[in-house]
């Protein structure tokens, strides 16, 4: 393959006025964490408003492309063909053996579209436009030029060398990871909260999780499950600071004391509780969940009031509106379903009451709640003493 | 102090097993096909470890197979009999109660136009003889029973069954998985008249990875492996040298003079266990008890089931305390759905799920075994207060 590097197109970022570099930096950061562990060594670098990731050696081209696609940001990759810049002549043959190692034997409609940041440059693009056309039109004669609906766009750049390229793959879009703050991730074993974390994560949040460990009522393969899910994320999002809570004994107590149609609301309330503290302790802005309306009885409007109602932190949940067939789709693309539907029992599944309330009335539920006055402070300090952080990347 | 009482699942390999395997590996690492002297040196442990099986079976050394283990001798058992007899009938048997390792191929086998029988069993887990006998037919080619039940520990009336099947037609196959039985009792084919005999290495602290099928001479049977035509054709693929030294070794380890009077004490662990176990409240044991006449347990498996207990629920908290049991079958618990063994003895079905799985090694001891029933003890009335509402 005489590929050798990848120019990198990027949307948004483009219009973030004095940030720009910003941006583009932390683009570039990503990009590098990306391919560090693909088979071959890549400098990535900034120029001229591009970013070109350039392999100096042999590489494992759909290894590469596959780390390029979950790097939040990118909205094309081209694969690019460089040539040093060797004047005309030599540019007319580089464009036929490009063309010819990839749509010689098709009924191919193209243009050619020529751009030269290079103005001493022999010809002028207009010039080149026609030439390489008809030139390419001679060589091959089963092809057609279509001005306005090509088949194929052959792009020609002359700027210190000579790009070559005629292929756009889509990235993932949205933006570079680490330009948009921090939030942290309710993460259970399911299939909703990976999911919620890499559409946070697409907007360049910086990701960090909280998990419920409950033993003996879950195991730990439970626990590991999310350690691998979060490490499936952390492919999109870069390194994820994992913190493990033992929510047992506040779970037992919940449900020793408090009604047990609530318990799931009640647990959830401390959950969220929970996790905004490790996350103002860790510079979060905000909690993410994967809650999506009446999914289940705790996630009904009435229900997210009222576990909504214990945080000060904006709650994140950008599968609200998602059916759950909708969420299963992403999970499938982005990676995560095989995971999530291992069966191992997560601390929700549980204890659920055979009919737990889908109506919670907040004032009733802060009375019950208050059968746990006397035990739930040291309760939760304890967890929070006995929190387990990991960094799963 | 830890307490492993889930020696069913799989042992810890004995000492002198990992040295001949480490030998093995660093010394004499040839290939027994090979021509020359490193071969021959390698085919030597190979030769030798069927040597050391044969005398434990009474059988002799040509009729050893090695394979990967329990489930591909099994699988080698059950598929290649059925094909290598199919032209004689299509009709096999099999109890209802066997390890997804036989019930798979069977299942298989079905699919693949083989009529298949599953025989009930009794309450305590042994097949009822009338049954087969109802089943046998002119069509019938394969029998297969366990030798013992993997969850519960019932030692299944092989010898009763080999002759029934003999007895109406010599030339029906019996196989017999043996994998659970092989190193707790004595187990010798030609007693109860088995073609096929499956063990597996990891269950007797040898390695994991190797195991052997006896097949009886002269018995028809096509191998499931194709290529190089290693051990007469019926397993291609280069001999797992250092696994079948370390094999061996762990039959040579086991069946020696200490044989009858290790096994009487687990024997004596179990009922101790069961003793012990009948004592705290809720607590249902399954399979045969010690004091039952006419049929007869393992010694090294106790299956239990607690009122009002998830298992593994109760497994998890008695892992916090460094004791390593099994809910049902370890193999099974992988998978959702519950152990179709508890399902046939007629277990209540709200025990299906509350059934922890004890299982002893012939280091275990007393103290091991007191240590679990505190703990079991101490946990019951926590576990037993918080349960679904």
């Amino acid at each position: 393959m005489d590929t050798k590097a990848f120019l990198i197109k990027y949307g948004e970022i483009g219009v973030k006025g004095k940030n720009r570099y910003l941006f583009e930096d932390a683009l570039v950061r990503q990009i590098r964490f990306a391919l560090k562990d693909i088979d071959g060594k890549f400098d990535v670098t900034k120029e001229s408003g591009r970013i070109y990731a350039t392999a100096s050696e042999e590489f494992d081209y759909d290894e590469a492309l596959e780390a390029l696609k979950r790097v939040f940001g990118i909205v094309g990759i081209c694969p690019l063909v460089q040539v040093e810049n060797e004047g005309y002549e030599a540019l007319t043959k580089s464009v036929l053996d490009y063309f010819a190692k990839r749509y010689t034997d098709k009924e191919v409609s193209f243009k050619v579209e020529c751009r030269r940041s290079d103005k001493r440059f022999e010809k002028s693009s207009m010039e080149m436009n026609a030439e390489l056309g008809g030139m390419i039109l001679d060589a091959f004669p089963k092809t057609r030029v279509d001005v306005h609906k090509p088949d194929v766009i052959i792009h020609v750049e002359v700027r210190k060398k000579i790009n070559i390229f005629s292929e756009i793959i889509p990235g993932p879009g949205g933006m570079p990871v680490g330009t948009a703050g921090k939030a942290m991730l309710l993460l259970s074993g399911g299939i909703d909260s990976p999911v919620a974390g890499y559409m946070i994560a697409k907007r360049g949040v910086q990701i960090e999780a909280t998990y419920f460990h409950a033993p003996p009522y879950t195991s730990e393969r439970a626990k590991q499950k999310v350690v691998d899910l979060a490490r499936l994320v952390s492919k999109y999002a870069g390194p994820v600071k994992l913190h493990i809570v033992n929510f047992t004994d506040i779970q037992l107590a919940i449900y020793d004391k408090c009604p047990h149609d609530e318990l799931t609301i009640i647990m959830r309330r401390y959950m969220m509780k929970i996790a905004e503290k490790i996350g103002y302790d860790s510079d979060c802005q905000g909690l993410i969940t994967g809650e999506s309306i009446g999914q289940v009885a705790s996630q009904t409007m009435q229900s997210l009031y009222c576990t909504n109602e214990v945080c000060t932190m904006p709650v994140f949940r950008p599968v609200v509106g998602f059916d759950k067939q909708e969420i299963i789709d992403l999970s499938y693309k982005i990676g995560t379903y095989e995971t999530s539907i291992q069966p191992f029992e997560d601390c929700c599944t549980i204890f659920v009451a055979k009919h737990p309330v889908t109506k919670p009335n907040l004032n009733i539920i802060k009375k019950d709640e208050k059968k746990l006055d006397g035990v739930i402070d040291e309760l939760m300090e304890k967890a929070f003493a006995t929190v387990e952080t990991i960094i799963v990347e | 102090m830890e307490v492993y009482l889930d020696n069913a699942a799989t042992t810890k390999c004995a000492d002198q097993v990992i040295d001949i395997v480490e030998e093995v590996m660093r010394k004499d690492y040839g290939n027994p096909s090979s021509k020359h002297m490193k071969g021959l040196e390698a085919e030597r442990y190979v030769r030798n470890s069927a040597e050391i099986i044969a005398k434990s079976l009474k059988c002799k050394r040509e009729e050893i197979l090695f394979t990967s283990g329990g489930t591909e001798s099994n699988n080698t058992a059950i598929i290649g009999a059925a094909m290598a007899n199919k032209r004689a009938g299509n009709h096999l048997i099999v109890s209802g109660i066997e390890h997804s390792s036989v019930k798979e191929p069977f299942r298989f086998l079905e699919e693949n136009g083989f009529r298949v029988t599953y025989l009930p069993v009794n309450s305590n887990g042994t097949v009822k003889l009338d049954a087969l006998k109802e089943a046998l037919c002119e069509d019938t080619i394969l029998v297969s029973c366990m030798y013992v039940n993997n969850e519960i520990g019932t030692i299944e009336p092989v010898e009763e069954i080999g002759k029934i099947v003999k007895e109406y037609n010599e030339n029906i196959i019996f196989h017999v998985d043996a994998i659970q039985a092989y190193g707790k009792i004595k187990v010798i084919p030609k007693n109860f008249k088995a073609d096929l005999l499956s063990v597996s290495g990891h269950k007797i602290n040898g390695p994991k990875g190797v195991g052997f099928l006896y097949i009886k001479e002269k018995t028809k049977i096509n191998p499931l492996i194709l290529g190089g035509g290693q051990q007469k054709g019926m397993r291609s693929g280069t001999d797992n040298v250092p696994g079948i030294a370390g094999l061996g070794k762990a039959v040579e380890l086991i069946y020696n003079d200490e044989f009858d009077k290790r096994i009487e004490n687990l024997y004596q662990i179990r009922k101790y266990m069961i003793e012990s176990l009948k004592k705290l409240d809720g607590v249902t044991i399954n399979g045969v008890m010690p004091e039952e006449e006419g049929a007869a347990s393992a010694p090294h498996i106790v299956s239990a089931s607690f009122d009002n207990i998830r298992a593994e629920v109760l497994l998890h908290a008695l892992e916090d305390k460094y004791i390593y049991v099994s809910s049902g079958s370890a193999c099974s618990s992988n998978r959702p759905g519950l152990s179709s063994t508890l399902e046939a003895i007629g277990l209540r079905k709200d025990l299906l799920d509350s059934t922890i799985r004890f299982s002893f090694c012939l280091e275990t001891s007393k103290q091991d075994v007191d240590y679990a029933i505190v703990s079991i003890k101490a946990l019951l009335p926590t576990l037993r207060r918080f349960v679904r509402k």
